[in-house]
């Protein structure tokens, strides 16, 4: 019987109005790797970061007891000198600097204050063929590939001495190759007594590598399955991860009638703009008619933004090739200007990013990308935006005081609406709604849809981008599933479950 | 293969290709005047304030294309108290204390609205330049104070007799350089000595590398480094040892650069400056107080303007209330010059280096070509623009106009 | 929340109070000097080009907080050729102001290519130009002049940009002045009213009748005591023509037009901004080439106030201009700011200079003084935003 190495106990931690882990409890023995899994905002990796003291001691309930002792980690210095050291989803390494000056920053080699570079490269060639590198140390960060980089992140937690590893998501950015070489790795570190908890969504690689998995969703975790005693497979894994209770209900939509293909997209594939031999997008077809709401469900760097926003005026990507037909006629559009003038509408997953000018009213918002209409002459009608502006806020049914109130200062919900406002008085044909229901609470989420009823009911075709998936089977009329850049299946509403989905990611994952 | 190699040597060498250029085109224009003795001796003297300023400026362009306006007013109000306090007949030791306290404090002052406040580094440090400068008149009441204890002008570079003395004079024959001057012998011994002891260095950290098995760079890559920089300094000091020796200007310039380019290569704060212009939020994920370096970067800033403070007060053998104008333009430029990125993140001291002495030859050479100062700033202009140029074309072209 | 409580007013004027505050405190100090009528003309014809470079430099700040520094020396060199072309060459007035604004056209599409296409950091990019523009102004001067000063100007040139409307002797009331000061009162009166009157009509939420009446009669106060004040000292200063319809007309343009609204978005968020259609590098590039042109029309007013091209002309301008816009409350971070708050912030700063030597208060500590309110203005911008965002 091995040590627990790590209890998580009762731990809960909320953010302003919601709480994103309700009552968790997490153990891992030392030596193993224990996976955790879980669908996209299930509180995995909030629940990483409360254990690297990056949620600060304080600012959660519960307790962390760390080879047999209660911890209290203050920031992330406190969890690494225990040798917790956690590798993060996107990587924290600076592009100009050498392979080992990043491996030892904030970690240097020497005395208090001199660095001795000799011993910093020497060191950091060890550690990198520990981790099967063979470039030199001195090579700038800039200069390898990404999957080189996440094994520079795994020897740069070696060198802080690490006793337990936590990778998140450590294979979304790599390609098949890099990925199973990086899951052998953890094979091998294990072997040498290593303990690792690994954040996924690919099931393949969890059932490859895990010795124990433990299921995460909606804040708390599920069940811990061990697979040497436990009978696993990947339904079984699914089921758990998907199988909640109906709680999002929705709208029933009045019988609206499904029109001619509106928008279609034949063998359309995209290139990464930064590494040229990625394709983010692989020769996807697909369609939308009129009146339809087509679901695009996949996981998180399925390539599911990466397809909506290169056809959306090419905003993304690079080597775009395929074509794309709108109401029957081929065209190229080459920038979110003429996207918008051809009647299609983006709405981002990232409302902060690059949706809104939080710093802006919610009447500058909502007239943004359709100021053509309030302006003759350039000249803006104040009263025309105004109008408009108001006109959508009691449509959406947004909360608010006036038109004239800053962005920034409304919730979630109500700024996912001034968004929709922004882009319906765009007045689209065809609106592509990238995760329409992120991060909002379960009365916003049931007037979002109602909005998209609305939509289709006015004749328009909504593209509704999602990872949860209750909401595309309960939105949708047809579903395509994308994994790994291609589309992977096209379901009718009838034939839509939980178990049909999944399953479609599952097999071309297995032949991956 | 062969081909990309220069390549890559040429863009890594390419500022000290265009510095040496750049001297030898000012030697032909003057035929020759521009590598006197005496005006190598000037450009080191008149340029102190350059490498002092550019290096604190290069610590605040490491943390993200970051700047310090305020170092010229800086440099006048600290110079200015302390040629008030001498002229009152403080000694000079207090005096000096003084102006780097002031010049610590000022640093601090401005460290901490730009760190813990966010107030944008252009606007804090511009506030300060106007305010700075309006004190330093304040203080000097407008008038011109002059510096008369020649102990603080010949430690500090000023005066006539700034000059290490001719310690080995009356040993051995008088050597006399082809224009009839006595060598200072005691300069060329200190010259040769150096060089002497890089080669030494140099083996013997070989040696050592080879002992504890590191990574050795190939032997006939270090001979030539090696025998490049011994030359240009035995060179250097030969030139100086036919004027009047060695300025003390150089040995400040000397002790500055090497403190901080220990710094920037060998420390943990030299470390924390990179990164956190390199990637900001990398850096507190590594556990790094960002907000405590920006205000170590500018806190040094403040020190080292107040020692350019004193640099400049013993130069120009006194203070007025114009002094220390435009130069944190100079410090700037010298720092892009010499490849410091505009966004934060890379930049060396040996850029630095570069970069001041680039914008001296181009001081130093006009002079003795006799045009006017206003060409001078023109140059300067477009030299700063070519650099920054290079720099942007240079990225782009890496990354393959992927960016349309 | 009622928009119009005394205190919400209060708040959204602060600047204003500040700026009447400060002022009051400078006719006590002054025994009323800064009261006179000569001093109300010092103010205008010596702080115009602020308000012009103002204009200028909040465009450019809008889009990001991006800065020019080249402006005070291209004043300089901008001063300088007009010297050689006007004087020295005897080229007639209006061939003369065609050629400026070429030169001006020709450098704003140079910088605004480097910033806006080439990606070079705004301030590295103008401070090349701070740099060569000034040595290249006062060659300029000096290789034709032994004062490296161009005086002599024609007066047909000067009187473009300073003199007065229909002048008149000190001391005498000026007729048309007051005219136009009764007209603008009238103007300003009859907007804000139709503008509350629109509003409760189509049912948008209006200003409290009370509220209106008194902002009229506020605004109607000052524009009458300074139209009588410049009355009695000879009419309307020329640049008092130019800054006004400089300031209207890039109030519209930020205001009202969809152009503003893109700079604006740029600022607040570039990636949003190019999603919606907007093409940023035409942003960018227009803020720069709008300030080259503006600092053509500063520059001939500089030149016209001192009847003379120097080559010390336009030191600290971009200093100024800065300065005006952050203490009008523009964001250094770019996305908000509006042309009235630059105006508000240029008249402060001018009338804490213009009190300050009339106390008899030494350049310097102006100088220190101009620093202070700098960075209190964005500490106490900073600090405010922190509170609201805390909400």
């Amino acid at each position: 019987m091995a040590n627990v190495l790590l209890e998580m106990k009762n731990i809960t931690k909320t953010f302003p109005g919601v709480k994103a882990l309700d009552n968790v409890n997490l153990q891992v023995e030392e030596g193993e790797i224990h996976a955790l899994v879980g669908e996209n905002g299930a509180g995995k990796s909030t629940l990483m970061n409360v254990l690297s003291g990056i949620y600060p001691f304080g600012t959660y309930e519960g307790d962390i007891i760390y080879n047999g002792k209660v911890c209290e980690f203050h920031n992330i210095k406190d969890s690494e000198k225990k040798g917790i050291v956690i590798i993060h989803q996107e990587l924290a390494l600076i592009p100009y600097m050498t392979i080992g000056e990043n491996m030892f920053l904030g970690n240097e080699r020497g005395k208090k204050w001199n660095i001795d570079w000799n011993k910093t490269y020497s060191e950091a060639d060890k550690y990198l063929k520990m981790v099967g590198l063979t470039d030199s140390s001195k090579t700038l960060i800039k200069d390898i590939g990404t999957g080189k980089q996440q094994l520079v992140e795994i020897a740069k937690a070696l060198a802080k001495n690490a006793k337990l590893l936590i990778l998140d998501e450590p294979t979304s950015s790599l390609n098949e190759t890099d990925s199973r070489a990086l899951l052998d790795l953890m094979k091998e570190f294990k072997k040498q007594g290593m303990t690792m908890i690994i954040i996924s969504h690919k099931l393949n690689e969890v059932s490859y590598v895990a010795d124990k998995i433990t299921i995460v969703r909606d804040g708390s975790t599920i069940e811990t399955l061990d697979c040497k005693t436990d009978e696993i497979s990947e339904d079984r894994i699914i089921k758990g991860m998907v199988n909640r209770d109906m709680t999002d209900r929705f709208p029933k939509r009045h019988d609206v009638e499904i029109g001619d293909t509106l928008m279609e997209v034949k063998n359309w594939t995209v290139y990464h703009p930064e590494f040229a031999e990625r394709k983010v997008v692989d020769d996807v077809s697909m369609y939308v008619r009129k009146g339809e709401v087509v679901g695009i469900y996949g996981l998180m760097g399925a390539g599911r933004t990466e397809l909506a926003m290169s056809i959306f005026g090419r905003s993304y990507g690079v080597g775009i090739s395929g074509k794309l037909i709108l109401n029957g006629k081929e065209v190229v559009l080459r920038s979110p200007k003429q996207a918008i003038e051809h009647k299609l509408a983006y709405v981002t997953e990232d409302r902060k990013g690059n949706g809104l000018v939080l710093t802006n009213s919610i009447k500058h918002n909502t007239s943004l990308a359709n100021l053509k209409a309030l302006s003759t002459n350039l000249v803006i009608d104040k009263d025309k935006e105004y109008a408009v502006a108001a006109e959508y806020v009691s449509k959406l049914k947004t909360k608010t005081p006036s038109v004239e109130q800053l962005v920034g200062n409304l919730s979630g919900g109500n700024q996912q609406k001034v968004l929709l406002a922004k882009w319906m008085f765009a007045n689209p044909d065809v609106l592509i709604l990238d995760e329409p229901t992120r991060g909002i609470d379960v009365g916003a989420k049931y007037e979002i849809y109602c909005i998209i009823n609305d939509l289709v009911a006015a004749g328009k075709s909504v593209v509704m981008i999602s990872s949860e998936l209750p909401e595309v089977i309960g939105m949708s009329d047809r579903i395509y599933i994308m994994n790994e850049a291609k589309i992977v299946g096209e379901l009718p509403a009838s034939e839509a479950t939980q178990e049909n989905i999944m399953a479609c990611i599952v097999k071309t994952g297995k032949e991956g | 293969m062969t081909g990309s190699k220069i390549l890559s040597f040429l863009k890594k060498y390419m500022m000290l290709i265009a510095l040496v250029a750049v001297v030898i085109f000012f030697n032909i224009a003057t035929s020759g005047r521009a590598l006197y003795a005496q005006n190598i001796t000037n450009l080191i003297a008149q340029n102190a304030y350059v490498f002092v300023l550019a290096t604190g400026m290069l610590l605040c362009i490491l943390t993200g294309g970051n700047i310090d306006l305020a170092v010229g007013s800086v440099v006048c109000f600290a110079g200015g108290v302390g040629a008030i306090m001498m002229d009152k007949s403080i000694p000079w030791p207090v005096a000096v204390i003084v102006m780097l306290v002031m010049g610590l404090l000022i640093g601090m002052w401005q460290g901490f609205w730009i760190a813990f406040v966010k107030v944008p580094p252009f606007i804090a440090t511009l506030a300060g330049m106007l305010a700075f400068r309006g004190l330093a008149n304040v203080v000097m009441g407008g008038f011109a104070y002059s510096v008369t204890d020649t102990t603080y002008l010949n430690i500090f570079g000023g005066g006539a007799d700034c000059y290490i003395p001719d310690l080995f004079a009356g040993i051995g024959p008088a050597l006399t350089a082809s224009d009839g001057t006595v060598m200072n012998k005691f300069c060329l011994v200190t010259g040769i000595v150096a060089a002497i002891a890089i080669v030494i260095y140099t083996f013997l950290h070989r040696a050592y590398l080879r002992k504890n098995g590191y990574k050795l760079e190939s032997l006939v890559g270090t001979v030539i480094k090696t025998v490049i920089i011994c030359a240009a300094i035995i060179w250097l000091f030969y030139k100086l040892s036919s004027y009047k020796g060695i300025p003390t200007a150089l040995i400040w310039i000397g002790f500055i650069l090497g403190l901080f380019a220990y710094i920037t290569t060998k420390t943990t704060l030299g470390r924390n400056l990179y990164a956190v212009g390199g990637n900001e939020k990398a850096t507190r994920l590594s556990g790094i107080n960002t907000k405590m370096v920006m205000f170590k970067a500018y806190t040094l800033m403040g020190l080292l303007a107040g020692f350019a403070g004193v640099l400049n007060i013993a130069r120009f053998v006194g203070a007025q209330p114009t002094y220390g104008m435009g130069y944190e333009m100079d410090a700037i430029a010298a720092c892009f010059i010499g490849g410091a990125s505009a966004y934060g993140g890379t930049g060396s001291i040996g850029g630095v280096i570069i970069g001041a002495l680039m914008m001296g030859v181009i001081n130093q050479g006009m002079d003795i070509m006799g045009t006017s100062s206003n060409y001078k700033l023109v140059v300067k202009g477009l030299v700063l623009l070519l650099a920054v140029f290079f720099d942007v074309i240079m990225k782009m072209r890496k990354k393959g106009g992927a960016k349309a | 929340m009622n928009n119009f409580s005394i205190k919400n007013v209060l708040k959204k004027n602060t600047m204003i109070i500040v700026m009447f505050v400060v002022y009051i405190f400078f006719v006590i100090m002054t025994n009323g000097v800064i009261f006179t009528e000569s001093q109300f003309t010092a103010l205008i014809s010596q702080n115009a080009y602020v308000f012009v470079l103002g204009a200028g430099m909040l465009m450019c700040m809008l889009t990001g907080g991006n800065i020019d520094l080249s402006v005070g020396s291209f004043v300089c060199l901008v001063g300088a050729i007009a010297g050689v072309v006007s004087v020295i060459h005897m080229v007639n007035t209006p061939l003369t102001l065609l050629i400026l604004v070429g030169i001006g056209v020709l450098y704003g599409v140079i910088l605004g290519y480097l910033i806006a296409f080439l990606n070079i950091p705004p301030w590295i990019a103008t401070l090349a130009g701070y740099l060569a523009f000034r040595g290249a102004g006062t060659e300029i001067l000096t290789s034709v002049s032994t004062t490296s000063a161009i005086s002599n100007f024609p007066a047909d040139f000067l009187a473009i940009f300073s003199g007065r409307v229909f002048e008149s002797p000190a001391g005498i009331l000026n007729i048309p002045c007051l005219i136009f000061g009764v007209l603008c009162i009238a103007l300003v009166a009859v907007m804000n009213f139709t503008s509350r009157a629109g509003k409760v009509k189509k049912g948008y939420e209006a200003e409290p009748m009370g509220y209106v009446i008194g902002k009229t009669i506020l605004e109607a106060a000052i524009i009458g005591l300074l139209t009588y004040k410049l009355a009695m000292d000879g009419g309307i200063p020329t640049v008092l023509v130019w800054v006004v319809a400089i300031m209207v007309f890039y109030s519209f343009i930020c205001e009202k037009t969809v152009i503003g609204r893109h700079f604006m978005t740029v600022g607040g968020n570039a990636e949003t901004a190019r999603l919606s259609g907007i093409n940023n590098k035409i942003v960018m590039f227009v803020a720069y080439l709008n300030m080259s042109i503006l600092t053509v029309i500063a520059s001939l007013m500089v030149t016209a106030r001192f009847k003379a091209a120097n080559s010390f002309a336009g030191q600290n301008f971009e200093m100024d201009a800065i300065s005006a816009c952050i203490v009008g409350g523009v964001s250094a971070y770019g996305g908000s700011g509006t042309v009235f708050g630059m105006a508000i912030g240029a008249t402060l700063i001018g009338i804490i200079n213009l009190g300050m030597s009339l106390m008899g208060l030494d350049q310097n500590w102006q100088k220190v003084v101009k620093g202070g309110v700098l960075l209190a203005a964005v500490v106490f911008d900073i600090w405010t935003k922190k509170n609201s965002g805390k909400k």
